[in-house]
């Protein structure tokens, strides 16, 4: 018999596969770039030449996410293309001119200034200088933007109406770009994102330094880098556990099926409770080996003890259950553990103490915590809108295109193959540019190449 | 006259992504040249090739996803059935792309002894790229045409857009280097110059042998006598450019900037060849422009958008030529 590959399924594991590589470097850089320009204000102010060594160190970092996220990317742009056609003939009327507001306003932005912001430090004045790495920054969270909004218009389509083309098919017209743009997930999607993308950040930064700190380099940029890392996870935190209740609540106005599957509800039931973990069982549709805390649930979503949640046995399509609902779980259990973390941090580094070597271990161990948990959050949310690719309008699988299973096989498993190297060379090079910021950059290749002109033994030396 | 006029959305938009196309075959073209170049070089050599595309390469690929973007978006209908009968192409393409653009940034921050891995993975990315754009291309000119002629054609004009990739990136070279590495980026320089001379001359005769309807619109009067400017003007550039070649480098390194500018005119004059000879299809002999596009408050809301902004990035763009201006240096951070 011959095995059939199924040119749907592999399709979906292919995006899947792209973007969740992809997204985790737009989670680092779009935070990092804010993060910089902390850096680079405090030298600006303080002309502390440690704030600016800090600003290189991780300019490094933010270079290589960046380069990643934008071939990645590049890749995305042309799979809509090659296996989901579908998708831009039916809602492309929608869908491309946000993606086109994208190029034109982002992308061109962040890619030009940061070469300025890279390689300009001795070419242009300070003000330029500071204002490359502004416009990086803003570029990074305007691609943030305009993505956003497209993807909230997924889930929550607005402003539309459609209408027949003249063989007969169904395509999305514009009613109100208003409505298109601040449809009605998108300040909650985009508010939720922003936060992970700074918590991701913070932590790769907390990180980082911690793994540096503990092999002895004491030296002052590494310590501002640790505490602006951390301090900047305590503040977010809290903040970001009350934008994902707000999310989850916008998730029961508008995909009901979603927050049911997120929350293992299969039954309607009044005084729901809270499944701290579960094995969804979809045969015979309900949970095993369920532990639940009574009324939890209700209380949550609802704010109060008797509200009702609607269960997976009420929709006619519901997204499979299990991802969604171990997704929010891995999402969760991170963000409490960032809670637990960053304020323990700042709890003893506000009191002036030094970091115990158990805690600067666990922070290494947490160097990509925000990117595991953005992911997880991207799967319940996108998996959450199965079986649709616009909520209500589209279906995953007619926006398919003509292709064979054959082909998207091998051009996954190459994809797949690329993925794991690129990914196991990242985390190898950030943690080899941290032990060699440690041995004070005499073995770096960026320096290693006989210079033609001058040195100047550091960049305050240049700047007056 | 008047066709035009009433569908004139389409039309700017078919221009538009057409632009984009040929700024991003310019500017990624000598990057991608570059890339392949290096191959040939010394280990200090390359350091300085790379830095002489370093500040600009992520810029340039963003015309692709420009391009690529205003087919997507405005002709949405065209983008699917061009990428899926690509698709093979585009996957190649796009492995090129990843390994080329992660390269660029590992290879500086790797151990020393690992560099010399990362700065194959760029030739070879470079390489895999640039032949994956002239099949396509090639591909696209024959009309997805699934042939054993069509495929030799299309990998025909793989080698020879790689090669004109090479001549452009040489010519950037010579603009940007100086001493022994100025003078070895001659010598690719003339050599791609006579390879890809050779290739666009074969392409020039079999495509309008191989599609009739292009031939109809070379060869039938009056066309033939307004269009001889276009192969003339071409003729004239590429003998002046050879010429050129053979005298560079000239004492005090004048006219560094010649052989580039040239170049940029060769590829801008084939350019609207092909664009003659495709024009008003966008997916050759199966669908035209207007049967293609989005629908117009869409496209109206785009147009908008790009004529505020595109002027604003140009701005930037030559803002970003002008500080890194002259010969290249070493890439720093700091």
């Amino acid at each position: 018999m011959e095995l059939e590959l199924d040119p749907f399924l592999l399709s979906r594991i292919q995006f899947a596969a792209n973007i969740t590589f992809h997204i985790m470097f737009p989670s680092i850089t779009i935070a990092l770039g804010w993060i910089l320009l902390f850096f680079k204000l405090r030298f600006n102010a303080t002309k502390d030449e440690a704030w600016m060594q800090a600003y290189f160190f991780f300019t490094k970092v933010f270079a290589l996410s960046f380069a990643i996220g934008v071939v990645s990317g590049v890749t995305m742009s042309f799979q809509f293309g090659t296996n989901w056609p579908g998708f831009m003939e039916t809602v492309g009327n929608i869908a491309g001119p946000l993606l086109a507001y994208e190029v034109l306003t982002a992308f061109f932005l962040e890619a030009t200034f940061l070469g300025i912001m890279l390689f300009g430090f001795r070419r242009v004045p300070g003000w330029v200088h500071t204002m490359a790495t502004v416009l990086v920054a803003v570029g990074t969270t305007l691609s943030a933007f305009w993505i956003i909004v497209l993807n909230s218009w997924m889930h929550t389509p607005a402003g539309f109406e459609m209408i027949p083309n003249d063989a007969g098919q169904l395509q999305a017209h514009a009613s109100s770009w208003w409505a298109i743009i601040f449809n009605p997930s998108m300040p909650y999607r985009l508010t939720h994102m922003l936060l992970a993308s700074g918590l991701t950040a913070s932590f790769l930064v907390a990180g980082i330094s911690a793994y540096r700190l503990l092999r002895g380099d004491h030296a002052p940029p590494v310590m501002k880098a640790l505490k602006t890392g951390i301090f900047i996870a305590a503040i977010l935190i809290p903040l970001q556990i009350f934008a994902g209740h707000e999310h989850g609540l916008n998730t029961k106005e508008y995909q009901p099926a979603k927050l049911a599957a997120m929350e293992g509800a299969w039954e309607t039931k009044k005084g729901a409770p809270l499944v701290l973990f579960a094995i969804p069982n979809k045969e015979e549709r309900r949970n095993d080996f369920a532990i639940e805390i009574p009324y939890l649930a209700s209380l949550i979503v609802t704010h109060k003890m008797d509200g009702e949640i609607k269960g997976l046995n009420e929709f006619d399509v519901h997204p499979p259950v299990a991802p969604v609902f171990f997704g929010f779980r891995i999402m969760v259990g991170i963000g409490m553990l960032m809670l637990a973390v960053s304020w323990a941090g700042s709890f003893l580094l506000l009191r002036g103490k030094t970091l115990p070597r158990s805690y600067l271990y666990v922070l290494v161990g947490m160097t990509f915590a925000g990117c595991i948990a953005t992911i997880a959050g991207w799967y319940v949310t996108e998996i959450g809108r199965q079986p649709w690719l616009v909520q209500g309008v589209l279906s995953t699988k007619d926006a398919l295109g003509p292709i064979s299973g054959g082909m998207v096989l091998s051009t996954l498993l190459v994809y797949l193959l690329i993925y794991a190297f690129l990914t196991v060379s990242y985390i190898y090079s950030l943690f080899y540019l941290a032990r060699r910021a440690g041995d004070g950059g005499k073995r770096d290749p960026e320096r290693s190449t006989p210079l033609i002109g001058e040195r100047h033994s550091s960049a305050a030396a240049v700047l007056e | 006259m008047e066709h035009i006029l009433i569908n004139w959305l389409p039309y700017t938009f078919a221009f538009l992504m057409g632009l984009s196309m040929l700024i991003y075959a310019v500017l990624d073209g000598y990057d991608l040249g570059v890339g392949m170049l290096i191959d040939n070089a010394t280990s200090h050599e390359k350091d300085r090739m790379i830095a002489s595309i370093g500040p600009f390469w992520d810029a340039n690929e963003t015309w692709l996803i420009l391009g690529v973007g205003l087919l997507l978006v405005a002709f949405p209908m065209a983008h699917g059935v061009i990428l899926t009968n690509l698709y093979l192409p585009v996957a190649v393409m796009l492995f090129g792309l990843i390994f080329r653009g992660v390269a660029f940034d590992f290879r500086a921050k790797v151990p020393f002894q690992q560099k010399w891995r990362w700065n194959n993975r760029f030739f070879y990315g470079s390489l895999l790229t640039s032949l994956a754009q002239g099949y396509m291309l090639g591909s696209y000119i024959t009309g997805f045409e699934n042939s054993l002629s069509g495929f030799m054609f299309s990998c025909l004009i793989a080698v020879v857009l790689a090669s004109a990739y090479c001549l452009i990136g040489a010519c950037w070279l010579i603009m940007k280097c100086e001493g022994t590495l100025q003078e070895k980026a001659v010598k690719w320089a003339r050599y791609h110059l006579v390879n890809s001379v050779v290739g666009l001359a074969v392409i020039s005769l079999a495509t309008p042998l191989i599609s009739d309807r292009i031939f109809e619109k070379w060869f039938s009067f009056p066309a033939i006598i307004l269009l001889a400017p276009i192969p003339i003007l071409t003729g004239a550039l590429i003998v002046g450019l050879y010429v050129l070649l053979r005298r560079m480098p000239l004492p005090q390194d004048r006219y560094n900037w010649l052989p580039l500018v040239i170049t940029v005119f060769i590829f801008v004059l084939s350019f609207c060849g092909l664009a003659y000879s495709f024009f008003p299809y966008i997916v050759p002999n199966q669908m035209t422009i207007l049967e293609a596009a989005a629908a117009p408050e869409s496209l109206m809301i785009m147009l908008f958008g790009a004529l505020i902004v595109l002027p604003v990035l140009l701005g930037y763009t030559a803002l970003s030529y002008y500080i890194f201006r002259g010969k290249a240096s070493d890439l720093r951070y700091d």
